[in-house]
């Protein structure tokens, strides 16, 4: 109903201008899209838009002016890679046309359609949130923001991945690195692993008396044939992985003492990396898309809320069914619900679309390995196409293993240009 | 009554200004994700945008039915029928 209203008020209103100015009023009447969080979903489907529509008003809120990516802060952490190739402004995206604000998004009035942010108000005639993930403080006992400066998340890449990085290169030869692991659903399902991989790879190249223990909360997780075999191979004395059944849940952490307890008992570390468990990036939930998991329902063909009409939500902040929460997944939405969005402003029907998914983890510098997934919309979500996707074979030679990492790398560059360049 | 007006307008606002782009078939935007779209691109993964459409449909048949070898290619083209891959194909040689 209140859709059907606020679509008679934006008809009246617009038929109105248009018999008293009508040059003035076409002018006038383009369209106004709003995009919250200036990652690889929410910057892509801005540009995006502006690319399928240029008369499209297309407005970016992000708040902070550079961007740290995440796919391979790993590289960072373990010592392969520079922060600063993982930073991006947004200047070539305003020359793209986007008008980019850098502000805090504080509030939605959905029925009036504005966006606020703490000095200026934006009419939108859709909204698309891609904000991301925040950390939950309040889901592991004992660590909270203070926590998170003691014992790094560095979930969000930023000071968290230079903080986790030097703790790492301060430590003495000898000393235990213990990694909390949340169960699902998180960003970046194979990050972790990821992660230790190449924290054991400096470990065992730089500090060969340390070891990494990985306390885990689940039994399963991605790519994991392909993980624990190269760990066999690569790292058999510098990385054990304790899975939920063998009592790697962490049910609370100490920062005063650097202590993560299980139900077997207290692990003290010299370096901890505790990866909390997560939700959607917080204007989600005060946009009111977000349901009692903390995560987005969404539309799987035009990613619109299943809870607020006019408003969008792509990225790792949504339930994507099959698809998993990655950058890459993130700019396969934004493009699928740009696409949408240029159809609903126009009046016109969104097209079945169909997605893709492609992530390399990189477990040493010269061995990559692959997951990759081809989904469209089945019984209301986002699912797997029968006898696509999969991952990286595992009796694969060592040359496919080294091409990987090197197609992990121009992905990574490619990407980053789409997106940012 | 009050629909018909808004689409009505919606459309006539739109047309007035020509706003509408070839759309791309399901699946082809996200080729992008890995394949360059700018030739002055480095990267080893190769440049299929403006590729004649002939090549690819020949190339994604190979992946399909793994008569090529690839790392994630034979995985994703399984996703897609022939019919799509033809649709995806022909849109890619059309981009520049």
């Amino acid at each position: 109903m209140a859709q059907t209203r606020r679509s008679f008020l934006t008809t009246s209103t617009a038929l109105a201008s248009a018999a008293l100015f009508p040059m003035p009023a076409l002018a006038q009447a383009a369209p106004r899209v709003v995009v919250v969080g200036g990652g690889f979903g929410g910057t892509s489907v801005a540009r995006e838009i502006k690319k399928l529509n240029p008369k499209v008003s297309v407005t970016l809120v992000e708040a902070s002016p550079t961007f740290t990516a995440c796919p391979f802060s790993n590289l960072v952490i373990g010592g392969l890679r520079d922060l600063k190739a993982q930073q991006f402004n947004y200047d070539k995206v305003r020359a793209a046309g986007v008008n980019v604000v850098i502000g805090t998004a504080i509030g939605v009035n959905a029925s009036g359609q504005t966006l606020r942010l703490a000095d200026v108000t934006l009419p939108y005639d859709r909204l698309v949130l891609s904000p991301g993930i925040d950390l939950r403080w309040d889901a592991l006992p004992g660590y909270n923001e203070a926590a998170a400066a003691k014992m790094p998340h560095a979930w969000r890449a930023g000071e968290q991945t230079t903080l986790l990085r030097n703790q790492l290169t301060a430590m003495e030869d000898g000393g235990l690195v213990v990694m909390s692991v949340p169960a699902n659903p998180f960003r970046c399902p194979p990050g972790p692993y990821e992660r230790a991989s190449l924290i054991a790879h400096y470990l065992k190249t730089s500090k060969p008396k340390s070891k990494l223990l990985v306390l885990d909360a689940k039994d399963a997780f991605s790519k994991q044939r392909l993980f624990q075999n190269a760990w066999k191979e690569l790292y058999p004395n510098h990385l054990e992985w304790v899975s939920l059944s063998a009592g790697g849940k962490v049910n609370s952490v100490d920062p005063e003492t650097n202590t993560l307890t299980t139900d077997f008992g207290k692990q003290a570390a010299k370096v901890a990396n505790v990866i909390p468990p997560q939700r959607a990036g917080r204007i989600a939930e005060l946009a009111g898309v977000t349901n009692q998991t903390g995560w987005c329902p969404i539309d799987p063909v035009t990613f619109e809320s299943r809870q607020v009409p006019g408003i969008h939500v792509i990225g790792d902040a949504t339930i994507a069914g099959a698809m998993p929460k990655s950058a890459f997944t993130a700019n396969s939405q934004a493009k699928v619900c740009a696409a949408a969005v240029v159809k609903l402003l126009a009046g016109e029907k969104p097209a079945q679309p169909k997605l893709i998914n492609t992530c390399y983890s990189v477990v040493a510098p010269d061995y990559g390995i692959s997951v990759a997934g081809v989904y469209e919309p089945a019984g209301g979500v986002l699912a797997d196409v029968k006898g696509s996707g999969g991952v990286s074979p595992a009796d694969a030679p060592a040359d496919a293993r080294k091409t990987e990492a090197v197609y992990a790398e121009a992905w990574f560059r490619t990407i980053t240009s789409e997106v940012f360049g | 009554m009050k629909i018909v007006l808004g689409v009505f307008a919606a459309t006539f606002v739109f047309s007035a200004s020509g706003l509408h782009a070839a759309d791309a078939p399901p699946g082809a935007a996200s080729c992008s994700g890995c394949h360059a779209t700018n030739a002055a691109a480095e990267t080893p993964v190769p440049k299929i945008h403006g590729r004649p459409a002939a090549e690819t449909i020949d190339v994604m048949t190979e992946f399909r039915t793994d008569k090529k070898p690839s790392t994630v290619m034979n995985r994703l083209a399984k996703g897609f029928t022939e019919e799509e891959t033809r649709a995806i194909a022909i849109w890619l040689a059309a981009q520049k």
